[in-house]
């Protein structure tokens, strides 16, 4: 089998700062992750793949410096590691970055056999869209099962796949094709602490890096931000509430002073909270 | 309204704005997807048809319901809805293919109507349904789309403005699709506030044939596993809620915010981290990636308030935080705060609020 994963470098948002005074991300010192929900993507890729034999590639398109988390990917017994780059990709919207994913997915199977599976993450943590998955499916016509909580089974020969797909208040049991895209629920499985082996290979590989033109792609106004049809206006930082929370003291018995603190504000949840206590 | 930050770099092409093409000209009215489930509709549906009717009077179109399900009363019933709502028409397509939700036959059925009859705003619920739906739907027509807004208006030249959380949530952006149609954007539930419901009886509705056989469908559902009543959080639409950050320090100190919750008969739900990290599974996440809250109470303990958790739960009534640093941007939005180790304060809130509201569960069982 050959299984694709596409996935994303990020900065770990639980370190973004934005400056007081000018309301610009401080992007200085913040440390870049594999997108945390990429790594059920590459854990799930790389079961099946012990399972039924065959190779993981991984995609990211991104700046150079996402050469890290491929070197990452790769130390966890990934096989292959591509790297998109070009100046023409920057500024992309979804629309865009599945036209250059994409084009390179289709670069890949052409290359190294077409993939039976290309996974993805559930969403990145930086963009929160969720919509590059379902992207890529459609523009390679790939059948797509997104919110995966479980592969049920694969039959290669057969060419198809049985999963459980989170929906809205319950659980789809689906049958479909191979080959098909999955984005894959965080919490499905964890990700392997790689062989000492992998980590020694993984800082001597030579990543295969992209461009543009190398990845095939033939009409560059799709890429980046020229591509783009949403249109970034205007960023700005969330507006402060006037007032800021009143800050109390609460002396030596806590949990009674803080009960009075809140009924002496808010009388009418007393009443509430004891209705609801009751258990209405 | 803040001043926007650095111009972004797409501002300079923004500003030159081409006038539409002259076959966009065509797409008018204002749309919205009405999600349903097996005959359930979701109501991010009527939220969002209350948000779509400003819009829709906003540039004096029509407003209308899109309603794809199979052929049956459940759906007639769902159209019915959308009208009391204040949809002014819907769409219809209505086919016992459609009776379980999948992307292909879903996808076929709104790209047509969209085709044929041409919209210039469409709206979506930010549900697993929307987000599956919308992105094959906007990738097969090659238009804009906007996740997840938190905020949507349209501009003086009635162009949609959809604004959303970015970087994490630390800003906001507010985007445009000028020069594609139709304007795509999906909401998640409970951003928005419902609209009253009127009774109203059953307008115009068009119908489109769906076009497709079984066999065209790749995917077949086996079976819909309900969640069980029991474990579902009720998150979104709970009174009170009680929720627990990194600050808790350990996944067993998540105790004490069940614990806490279970004497208030309140909901108990987390932030990012804790999901990441596996202490707490996702259904009870808070945020922009998680549910959006609208509690009387909200309760944060060792939550320290980043714009991700925050736009989760500025529409709660009353926040009360409890966080060690004092510096933390939870202070900023809540009402309440006690600067103080969760972890200590929490066992003693809690057997207060036992010791204050139990009286009354003994004056109801003597009863």
């Amino acid at each position: 089998m050959h299984i694709v994963v596409c996935m994303k470098q990020v900065p770990d948002s639980a370190q973004i700062r934005v400056h007081p005074v000018t309301n610009t991300i401080m992007r200085q010192g913040v440390p870049t992750i594999i997108n945390p929900y990429d790594l059920f993507a590459i854990e799930e890729a790389l079961r099946l793949r012990d399972t039924f034999g065959g190779e993981v590639t991984v995609l990211t398109m991104g700046p150079p410096s996402a050469e890290d988390s491929l070197r990452k990917a790769l130390s966890f017994g990934v096989d292959r590691a591509v790297l998109l780059t070009d100046r023409f990709f920057a500024g992309a919207d979804t629309l865009a970055t599945t036209y250059a994913l994409a084009t390179a997915l289709k670069k890949i199977g052409a290359e190294f056999g077409p993939p039976d599976i290309v996974f993805t993450g559930k969403q990145t943590i930086d963009g929160d869209t969720a919509q590059v998955g379902p992207g890529v499916a459609k523009r390679l016509g790939l059948i797509q099962l997104t919110y995966v909580s479980r592969i049920n089974s694969v039959d290669a020969d057969k060419r198809l796949i049985e999963v459980e797909r989170r929906a809205e208040g319950g659980v789809q049991q689906l049958q479909s094709r191979l080959p098909c895209l999955i984005t894959i629920l965080e919490g499905v499985n964890e990700i392997r602490v790689g062989s000492l082996m992998d980590a020694l290979k993984a800082a001597r590989a030579t990543l295969i890096k992209w461009s543009a033109q190398d990845a095939g792609v033939e009409d560059i106004t799709k890429c980046g931000l020229r591509g783009s049809p949403t249109i970034v206006k205007k960023v700005f930082a969330p507006q402060p509430r006037a007032q800021k929370a009143e800050l109390i003291e609460l002396g030596d018995n806590p949990g009674e002073a803080l009960i009075d603190a809140l009924f002496q504000r808010q009388p009418k949840l007393e009443g509430e909270l004891e209705k609801l206590a009751r258990g209405y | 309204m803040s001043e926007p930050t650095k111009a972004p770099a797409a501002a300079g092409r923004a500003a030159t704005k081409k006038a539409l093409p002259e076959h966009l000209k065509a797409y008018k009215h204002v749309w919205v997807f009405v999600e349903q489930e097996r005959g359930q509709a979701h109501p991010v549906s009527w939220e969002l048809l209350g948000a779509g009717r400003v819009l829709a009077d906003k540039l004096g179109v029509d407003l209308a319901a899109v309603v794809v399900g199979a052929k049956n009363e459940q759906t007639q019933s769902v159209v019915h809805e959308a009208f009391c709502y204040g949809a002014d028409l819907a769409y219809l397509v209505a086919d016992d293919l459609l009776k379980d939700y999948r992307n292909e036959s879903y996808t076929k059925a709104l790209t047509d109507l969209v085709n044929v009859y041409k919209p210039e705003i469409l709206l979506l619920g930010a549900t697993t349904l929307g987000r599956d739906l919308a992105g094959s739907v906007a990738t097969t027509l090659l238009t804009g789309l906007t996740a997840d807004c938190t905020e949507l208006d349209v501009d003086a030249e009635g162009s949609l403005a959809a604004t959303r959380p970015t970087f994490g949530g630390s800003l906001l952006c507010t985007i445009f699709t000028l020069n594609y149609r139709p304007q795509m954007a999906t909401v998640r539930p409970r951003v928005m506030p419902m609209p009253e419901r009127v009774e109203k009886l059953v307008g115009r509705v068009i119908e489109h044939p769906l076009g497709l056989v079984e066999d065209d469908i790749v995917t077949k559902v086996l079976a819909f596993l309900p969640d069980r009543e029991s474990s579902k959080s009720n998150l979104a639409f709970a009174d009170v809620v009680v929720a627990g950050g990194l600050g808790l320090g350990s996944p067993e100190n998540f105790q004490l915010i069940r614990q806490l919750a279970s004497v208030l008969g309140a909901e108990y739900g987390c932030s990012r981290p804790l999901v990441q990290k596996g202490w707490v599974s996702s259904d009870r996440q808070i945020g922009q990636t998680g549910k959006t809250i609208r509690p009387k109470l909200y309760i944060a303990a060792g939550i320290s308030g980043a714009i991700q958790h925050r736009v989760g739960v500025e529409g709660a009534d009353y926040i009360l935080a409890i966080n060690t640093d004092k510096n933390a941007p939870i202070f900023d939005f809540a009402h309440l705060g006690v600067v103080s180790d969760a972890v200590r304060l929490l066992p003693t809130l809690t057997e207060a609020f036992t010791k204050r509201l139990s009286p009354h569960q003994r004056d109801r069982l003597a009863s």
